[in-house]
C-alpha cells in the first residue's frame, strides 16, 4: 500500500496504455516537501522500532553472558546456608523452591476466584454490579506491586503481630496482583465460546450451571490454561511485595506457613545489594565478584522460567484449542 | 448455588480492593495521629524532616518526576512502534515486533534493575555529563551530573523501557480500529502515508493514546525494583531538579522497599502511610485512564 500523489485532473493523459515519462515525472516531482516529510516520518517510525529492540537485545545478551559464569547444576541444587564472605560456593536452590511454592500458592488462591468472577461477568453479569466489577478489575491491574506487599503485611500483622514474615503472605500479595489478570484473560476466552453451543445444551434441557461446567469451560479450557500460565509468568518475577512480606533467608524452607522464605527475584536483589565481596589479600577460596555473579545467574534462571512458562502457555493454545468449524 | 458462587467472586474482588484501602489506612493511622516529636524519634524520619507532610512531599515529587520523565521518553517511541506495527511494517515483521514487545513485557523488573544499574548506568553517564555541560552553558543555569550514572535520568530511561509495552499495546489496538474508509478517503485525496496517519489515524486514536499513556504512567509511578536498584539512594529525599545528579530525589515505592526490611514500630506505620499516598495517586491515574478507555465503546481492553 504505497501512497503516491494522485493524478491532478488537469494533467492530460496522452497515451491510453499508461503514463508516459513526462507525466510520471510531473506526478512524482510535485511537492517535494510533502514527499520528504513522508520519508522522514517513515525513518522515524523505523527508528522507534530499533530503539525498542536495542535495550531488549542488550539485556538478553548481558543476562546470558554474565549469567553463564555461575549457572550450572551446583548453583541450581545448593542453598546459601553456611556461605559467607566471598566464598565461591552457594546457589539458588532455596530461592527456586520458594519462588515455585509461593507462586503456586498465589495461583491456588487466585485461579478459582478469578475464574468464577470471569464466569459471573460472561454468563450471569448484568447491570450496575457487572459494570462495577469490570471497571474495578481493570483498576486492580494497576495496583502497584509494593502496595500489594504492604497490604499482605498489614493483614497478617494485625492477626500475628508486626514482625511476621511468612511464605503465604507472599502468596496473598501475588494473588492480589494476579487475580485481575486471570479474570481478564478468562473473560476473553469465555466470550470466544460460541453461543450456539450454549443454546444446544439448553435445548437438551441441561441446567445453566451444568452447561457452564460441561460445555463452556470444557471448550475454553485451553485458552484458560494459557491465560493462567501467562498470569503466573507475570507475577513470578515480582520482587517488591516478596521483599516486604516474605523477607530473606539463606536456608531451604518448604513450609509456606512458617518462617521466612527466599525467592528468586529477592535473591537477585539481595545478592546485588551485597555488592562486591571483601577478600583478604591472600585468600584462596574468595571471589570479589561472587555476589554479582550469583545475581546474574539467578537472573538467568528466572528469565528461563518466565520464557518456559510463556512458551508452554502458547503451545497449550496451539495444541489443545478446539477446532471450531 | 453455582450462580451465587460466581456472583460472590465478583463481589469479593470489589471487597478486596476496598480492603486494600482499609488495611492501609488502619496500619498507617498511627503515623497520621502521632505528634511530630514522636515521629521524629520513633518514626525514623530522616534528619531535618519535621513532620509527615515534609517527609511525603519530596517523595511524591520524586515519584512524579521519575514517572513524568519516563512517560515523556516512552510515549513518542511507543506511538512510533504502534504505527510501525499497524501501518508501516510488512506483515511478517509486524509479527516479530509484537513478539519483541511481548518479551519486553515479560522480563521481570528486578532483571531490568540489574541491567540498568550494572550495564546501562556506567555507559550512559558520559552522555548525561555532556548534556549537563551543554545545559550549564546557558547563563544562570548550573546542571550537575553524577559520574556513576545512577541518576534520576537513567532511572527514568529504564522505567521508559519498562512501560513501552503497555503503551504500545493499547495504542496499536486503537490505531488498528481506524475506519478503513477514512484512510482510503485520505489516500484518494492524494495524501502521502504520513498525511494519512496525521489526518485520519492520529485524530481517531488520540483519546486511546492518552489513556495508554496514563496506564503507562500508573505503571511508572508504582515501579519499585528498577528505581531501587538504579537510583543511588540517599539518607533523605528532597526536592530538586538536578535529574542528572544522584542522592537527592527518591520515589515512594523505592523508599518503602529500601527501608521496610529494617523498620519496626512507628517507622513501619510511616512507610505504610507513604504507601497509602502512592495507592491513592495510582488509583486516581488508572481510574481516569480506564474511564477514557471505557468511553470508547468497542474497545477491547489493554491486557
Amino acid at each position: 500500500m504505497r501512497a503516491t500523489p494522485a493524478a491532478d485532473a488537469a494533467v492530460p493523459v496522452r497515451s491510453l496504455g499508461g503514463l508516459d515519462a513526462s507525466t510520471r515525472d510531473l506526478l512524482s516531482t510535485v511537492d517535494k516537501g510533502r514527499r520528504r516529510k513522508d520519508r522522514v516520518m517513515t525513518g522515524l517510525v523505523w527508528l522507534a522500532f530499533l530503539l525498542a529492540a536495542a535495550p531488549l537485545v542488550s539485556l538478553l545478551w548481558t543476562v546470558l553472558h554474565n549469567g553463564m559464569t555461575k549457572f550450572n547444576g551446583y548453583f541450581l541444587l545448593h542453598s546459601m546456608r553456611n556461605v559467607s564472605g566471598g566464598m565461591d560456593a552457594g546457589g539458588a536452590y532455596h530461592a527456586i523452591v520458594g519462588t515455585l511454592l509461593i507462586t503456586l500458592g498465589a495461583a491456588v488462591i487466585s485461579v478459582p476466584i478469578g475464574l468464577l468472577a470471569a464466569i459471573y461477568l460472561v454468563e450471569y453479569g448484568k447491570g450496575h454490579l457487572a459494570r462495577a466489577v469490570t471497571f474495578f478489575v481493570d483498576i486492580m491491574t494497576g495496583i502497584p506491586s509494593i502496595v500489594a506487599g504492604l497490604f499482605a503485611f498489614a493483614v497478617f500483622a494485625i492477626f500475628f503481630g508486626p514482625g511476621v514474615r511468612l511464605g503465604v503472605m507472599g502468596s496473598v500479595a501475588l494473588a492480589l496482583l494476579m487475580t485481575p489478570v486471570v479474570v481478564r484473560s478468562c473473560e476473553e476466552m469465555l466470550r470466544l465460546v460460541p453461543n450456539e453451543l450454549r443454546e444446544a445444551a439448553y435445548a437438551l434441557g441441561v441446567p445453566k450451571w451444568l452447561t457452564i461446567v460441561k460445555v463452556v469451560l470444557r471448550t475454553a479450557v485451553a485458552g484458560i490454561t494459557t491465560g493462567v500460565l501467562l498470569a503466573v509468568a507475570r507475577v513470578i518475577g515480582e520482587t517488591a511485595p516478596l521483599l516486604i512480606a516474605v523477607g530473606t533467608t539463606a536456608s531451604i524452607n518448604f513450609d509456606l506457613f512458617s518462617g521466612r522464605m527466599m525467592t528468586l527475584p529477592v535473591f537477585i536483589y539481595d545478592q546485588y545489594h551485597q555488592g562486591p565481596a571483601r577478600c583478604a589479600p591472600n585468600a584462596t577460596n574468595c571471589l570479589v565478584s561472587i555476589n554479582l555473579d550469583r545475581a546474574w545467574a539467578a537472573a538467568l534462571t528466572l528469565l528461563l522460567i518466565v520464557v518456559i512458562l510463556n512458551l508452554v502457555g502458547r503451545l497449550v493454545t496451539r495444541l489443545f484449542a478446539p477446532k471450531l468449524r | 448455588m453455582f450462580r451465587w458462587a460466581a456472583t460472590g467472586s465478583g463481589v469479593l474482588l470489589l471487597l478486596v480492593l476496598a480492603a486494600v484501602a482499609v488495611f492501609l489506612v488502619v496500619k498507617g493511622w498511627a503515623a497520621f495521629t502521632a505528634s511530630d516529636a514522636t515521629l521524629q524519634t520513633e518514626g525514623n524520619l530522616p534528619a531535618g524532616v519535621g513532620n509527615l507532610a515534609e517527609y511525603i512531599g519530596p517523595l511524591i515529587f520524586g515519584t512524579l518526576v521519575a514517572a513524568a520523565l519516563a512517560l515523556a521518553m516512552a510515549t513518542p517511541v511507543a506511538v512510533g512502534i504502534a504505527l510501525f506495527v499497524s501501518h508501516y511494517a510488512p506483515r511478517r515483521i509486524a509479527g516479530a515486533v509484537g513478539f519483541v514487545i511481548d518479551l519486553l513485557a515479560a522480563i521481570p523488573s528486578v532483571v531490568f534493575g540489574l541491567w540498568g544499574a550494572q550495564l546501562l548506568a556506567p555507559r550512559i553517564a558520559p552522555l548525561w555529563q555532556w548534556v549537563a555541560d551543554v545545559l550549564s552553558a546557558i547563563p544562570g543555569v548550573t546542571v550537575t551530573a553524577t559520574a556513576t550514572g545512577r541518576s534520576m535520568a537513567t532511572t527514568a530511561l529504564v522505567l521508559a523501557i519498562m512501560i513501552l509495552p503497555i503503551i504500545t499495546a493499547v495504542s496499536r489496538e486503537v490505531f488498528k480500529q481506524t475506519p478503513r474508509l477514512h484512510e482510503e478517503a485520505a489516500l484518494a485525496l492524494g495524501a502521502t502515508r504520513w498525511e494519512v496517519i496525521r489526518t485520519a489515524v492520529l485524530p481517531f486514536g488520540r483519546s486511546g493514546v492518552i489513556s495508554a499513556a496514563m496506564l503507562g504512567l500508573g505503571r511508572a509511578l508504582g515501579e519499585t525494583m528498577a528505581v531501587l536498584m538504579v537510583l543511588s539512594t540517599s539518607t533523605g529525599a528532597g526536592i530538586s531538579f538536578q535529574i542528572f545528579d544522584s542522592g537527592v530525589l527518591q520515589t515512594i515505592a523505592a523508599n518503602i522497599a529500601a527501608k521496610f526490611p529494617d523498620s519496626s514500630g512507628l517507622a513501619v506505620n510511616t512507610l505504610i502511610a507513604t504507601g497509602l499516598a502512592l495507592f491513592v495517586i495510582t488509583m486516581a491515574v488508572n481510574m481516569v485512564a480506564r474511564w477514557i478507555v471505557s468511553r470508547r465503546h468497542d474497545f477491547s481492553g489493554a491486557n
